[in-house]
């Protein structure tokens, strides 16, 4: 693995909201092909790492960067044509406007606007429901089938690099096992995916390597099965009692 | 749930409900208030000079008259039944309509014995011995209250009895009423254009010589409007539009294309033949629906409430003054507004540049803002800019108080457009509103207007998919700039002067009631809403077409803003995006609080067999995910 170089890494990586030291001295490196999970409770700073990557927070010191360039002072958009996009929290879709039109939004940058219609008919491969609700408002999709169009519009960019903040988050149990069936599924197509999650079990039942953020300071960074097994992990994280 | 919403629906159906007493005790009062506020801010005694029909109903009558009749209505309402447009029997709409006239009539009474008994006139000035000789009809004070309860009372019961009539006959007596009230108020506006069509005899019979409409006329247009409210139909515009959308796309755009035509060739004819009052209308309602379709890019389509827009048109107007007035007093080039010749073209350029550069001015610094923090700081540069062309500071550039002027008329090649001619200043106005729909519509539709519609929906969003909201707002307001400056550009020209005073904050607050009370996001609403508005009511500082309003001009606009934003916020003639957006989240409440929830898919039991609760519940489909 250490022979390839890292399609996305942090480097010393601080961020500040204010007086509030909310990243400290944080590195990641992630391979590319890789499943890779960011485990933490809440306010530990996993949104702002993903935020970080997407540029929409500048470090107050260190560096992010994408296929070994550093990208730190790069503009969203920039990052995005990059070839990283991000599928939000609680999915957000734009709820207004048709499941069409969020497809479309996705692809805000693209520039090759005749191969659009390709991507799209690989996303309904994918998820077959989102054809049938194309025109249909996003907001008045269900739970599920909103998140399979949040999938498809961070997809529609084709990205190199799926961020996803919070896949599990409001989504019946049920759901939550499909959702990460999907992520393996987009992985195995060779998409890079960078999954921030509270349910570590299932985040790491899936995934090739995780880490753990407490308080903004990465404490804990290794295979998925290792953590798995880690007792001290197994306590605070996973809600064991023993 | 719904068995027992059918069990009601059955059991009122049966046995009318008694009358709801607190619902008429509720509307009485309101009809009360009303009438003695619609008197006491003497809208009764300006609106008794015009004619309505001459020579027994008076503007000031029916000002009063039209409360009793809609309250009693109201009040006398209650939820219908699928299917049935009529209650059987009808007691109980007769007694409550009934009932709220004579208690507006008695709160009418107290008024009157009030403003005769104690001198209000230190806080309502209109409330004087006029009022009250008006009010008591010159009679006893006694037997003016029994008459105002008494014809109140009657009025009221009227409003409950058009409870028994069907929906026709309804329709029919609305259309009735409205069309001779139409006709009467339009007076001006009519007489106008039939003067053009030297149509003089039939203005002579319509219209009695000290205004209003004859008795005569009346009846035959009253008559005349019902019979086209009789074959009109029982659809709303909304569910015409529906029919419309469902139409052949193809059928569609045959149909919009003549519609287009249609209007066009009335913008081009109809001018050439009203007079001077008539285009001077035209002119003010263009200016401000130049003005409102720039708002609408970045109030509508981009989301960004811009309470300080007035400024884009007054530097459009003075940028216009400074570079052709003799009297600029600090740089006067003096060219020539000529758009056929290279210096109106740069004039126009400049007026561009100028606007652009002020858009990204004032864009900038609040871009990072959102909601209500960029209508206060927004709010706050509108201000500024007016002051800063009034300080004694740039005085010796910009005049300051004095302001500029005058500024000379325009020139397409040998043709002159100046104030005083209101039919080249409408052509003008018209030429740059083609221009400005033109634009506003692509725009719409471009890739720019999509990242627009994101960013109002979810700006975090819209930025992690790489839209760069920066970029994107600041063309918002730019574009938005350029269409205010040609509108300051035409007014400038129009008024043949530039003063600070011309552009104050009502300036912008009106621009912004027009895109609401039209519909936001929509360039037909923005039109219709500056037809009503300004053409009807009139402008900040311009006349509408009923004059006698404009004392109460900015009363009227406040109360039609309240009720649109109650009973139809999405404007006139809505976008039917904005339409969608607003019915959908109507509909996804109703649909949650009657448990019919099919907007959010059925609640989904857990392994365990119950009900999992989760913020944002979502069905399980069977098929492959």
């Amino acid at each position: 693995m250490s022979d390839r170089k890292p399609v996305l890494e942090f480097r010393g990586i601080n961020v500040h909201y204010g007086p509030v030291h909310v990243l400290k001295d944080m590195d990641i490196a992630i391979y590319p092909g890789e499943l890779v999970c960011l485990l933490g409770g809440n306010a530990s700073g996993k949104t702002t790492t993903l935020k970080a990557i997407l540029g929409m927070v500048q470090p107050s010191s260190g560096d992010v960067l994408i296929d070994g360039e550093i990208v730190t002072d790069d503009t969203t958009a920039e990052i995005v044509t990059r070839g990283v996009t991000m599928v939000p929290e609680n999915r957000r879709l734009f709820k207004r406007m048709t499941v069409k039109e969020n497809l479309e939004i996705g692809a805000y940058l693209r520039t090759d606007r005749e191969n659009l219609d390709a991507e799209m008919e690989h996303i309904f491969e994918m998820f077959p429901r989102v054809k049938e609700r194309l025109s249909q408002k996003a907001g008045t999709l269900s739970g599920g089938e909103q998140q399979m169009v949040a999938v498809g519009r961070a997809l529609m960019a084709k990205p190199k690099v799926l961020l996803m903040d919070e896949p599990s988050m409001g989504l019946a149990p049920v759901l939550v096992q499909q959702n990460f069936d999907i992520i393996e599924r987009i992985n195995n197509e060779g998409v890079t995916v960078f999954m921030v999650e509270q349910n570590a079990n299932m985040a790491l039942s899936i995934a090739d390597r995780g880490y753990v953020l407490l308080t903004g300071r990465i404490v804990l960074d290794d295979t998925a099965q290792n953590l798995l097994n880690n007792e001290d992990l197994r306590k605070a994280y996973l809600g064991e009692a023993e | 749930m719904t068995d027992t919403l059918d069990r009601a629906h059955t059991t009122s159906e049966l046995t009318p409900d008694p009358v709801d007493w607190s619902k008429v005790q509720r509307w009485g009062a309101y009809a009360g208030l009303t009438l003695a506020f619609i008197a006491a801010t003497g809208m009764t005694l300006t609106f008794h000079q015009r004619m309505i029909i001459a020579p027994w109903l008076t503007m000031g009558a029916v000002s009063m008259a039209w409360v009793p009749v809609v309250y009693g209505y109201i009040a006398a309402s209650r939820p219908t039944p699928d299917g049935e447009d009529h209650y059987q029997p009808a007691e109980r709409e007769l007694i409550a309509g009934g009932v709220t006239g004579l208690l507006s009539g008695l709160f009418v009474s107290l008024f009157i014995v009030i403003i005769d008994q104690f001198d209000l006139t230190e806080v309502f000035s209109k409330t004087g011995q006029p009022l009250v000789d008006l009010l008591t009809f010159g009679k006893p004070l006694g037997v003016a209250c029994l008459l105002w309860v008494m014809g109140l009372g009657l009025l009221g019961l009227f409003g409950g009895a058009l409870h028994i009539f069907s929906k026709t006959i309804r329709r029919v007596l609305s259309w009735a009423a409205l069309g001779v009230l139409g006709v009467a108020m339009l007076e001006l506006v009519i007489t106008n254009l039939l003067d053009g069509l030297s149509l003089d005899w039939l203005v002579d019979w319509i219209y009695a010589i000290n205004g209003g409409v004859t008795s005569i006329a009346a009846i035959v247009i009253g008559v005349a409007f019902g019979t086209i409210g009789y074959f009109r139909g029982d659809t709303t515009l909304h569910e015409r539009r529906l029919e419309r959308m469902a139409l052949d796309p193809s059928v569609l755009r045959q149909k919009n294309r003549w519609a287009i035509a249609m209007v066009i060739i009335a913008v081009i004819v109809v001018p050439m033949f009203a007079g001077n009052l008539t285009n001077e209308l035209l002119s003010n309602v263009g200016l401000f629906v130049l003005m409102g379709l720039g708002l609408n890019i970045v109030v509508g389509y981009a989301g960004m409430l811009d309470l300080g827009y007035v400024a884009f048109f007054a530097v459009g107007a003075y940028t216009t003054a400074i570079l052709t007035s003799a009297n600029s007093p600090y740089w006067s080039p003096e060219l020539t507004l000529n758009f056929l010749k290279p210096e109106g073209w740069i004039i126009l350029g400049v007026v561009i540049i100028v606007a652009a550069i002020a858009g990204i001015f004032v864009g900038t610094p609040v871009i990072r803002m959102r909601g209500d923090y960029l209508a206060i700081v927004t709010l706050g540069f509108g201000e500024m800019v007016r002051i800063l062309f009034l300080s004694d500071w740039l005085a010796p550039y910009f005049g300051g108080a004095q302001g500029i002027r005058p500024v000379p008329s325009a020139e397409i090649g040998p043709v002159v457009i100046e104030g005083t001619n209101s039919q080249s200043i409408f052509y003008l106005v018209a030429f740059f509103c083609a221009i400005a729909i033109y634009v506003a519509w692509r725009l719409e539709k471009s890739r720019t207007g999509r990242a627009w519609t994101a960013l109002r929906e979810d700006e975090d969003v819209a930025e992690a998919m790489g839209i760069n909201t920066t970029a994107s707002k600041l063309t918002a307001f730019v574009a938005g700039a350029i269409l205010a400056s040609f509108a300051g550009m035409i007014f400038a020209v129009k008024v043949g002067s530039v003063f600070p005073n011309s552009f104050k904050l009502l300036v912008s607050i009106v621009v912004l009631v027009v895109v609401i009370v039209g519909g936001m996001g929509s360039i037909p609403g923005v039109i219709i809403g500056a037809v009503v508005l300004i053409g009807v009511l009139g402008g900040p500082t311009q006349p509408g077409l009923l004059q006698e309003f404009g004392e109460y001009k900015l009363l009227i606009y406040g109360v039609i803003l309240v009720v649109m934003m109650l009973k139809r916020p999405e404007g006139l003639w809505p976008s039917l995006r904005r339409q969608h957006e607003l019915r959908h989240d109507e509909m996804s409440q109703d649909a949650w609080l009657t448990g019919e929830s099919e907007l959010t898919g059925d609640v989904p039991e857990d392994e365990a067999g119950g009900t999992v609760l989760t913020d944002d519940v979502a069905v399980v489909e069977d098929d492959e995910l």
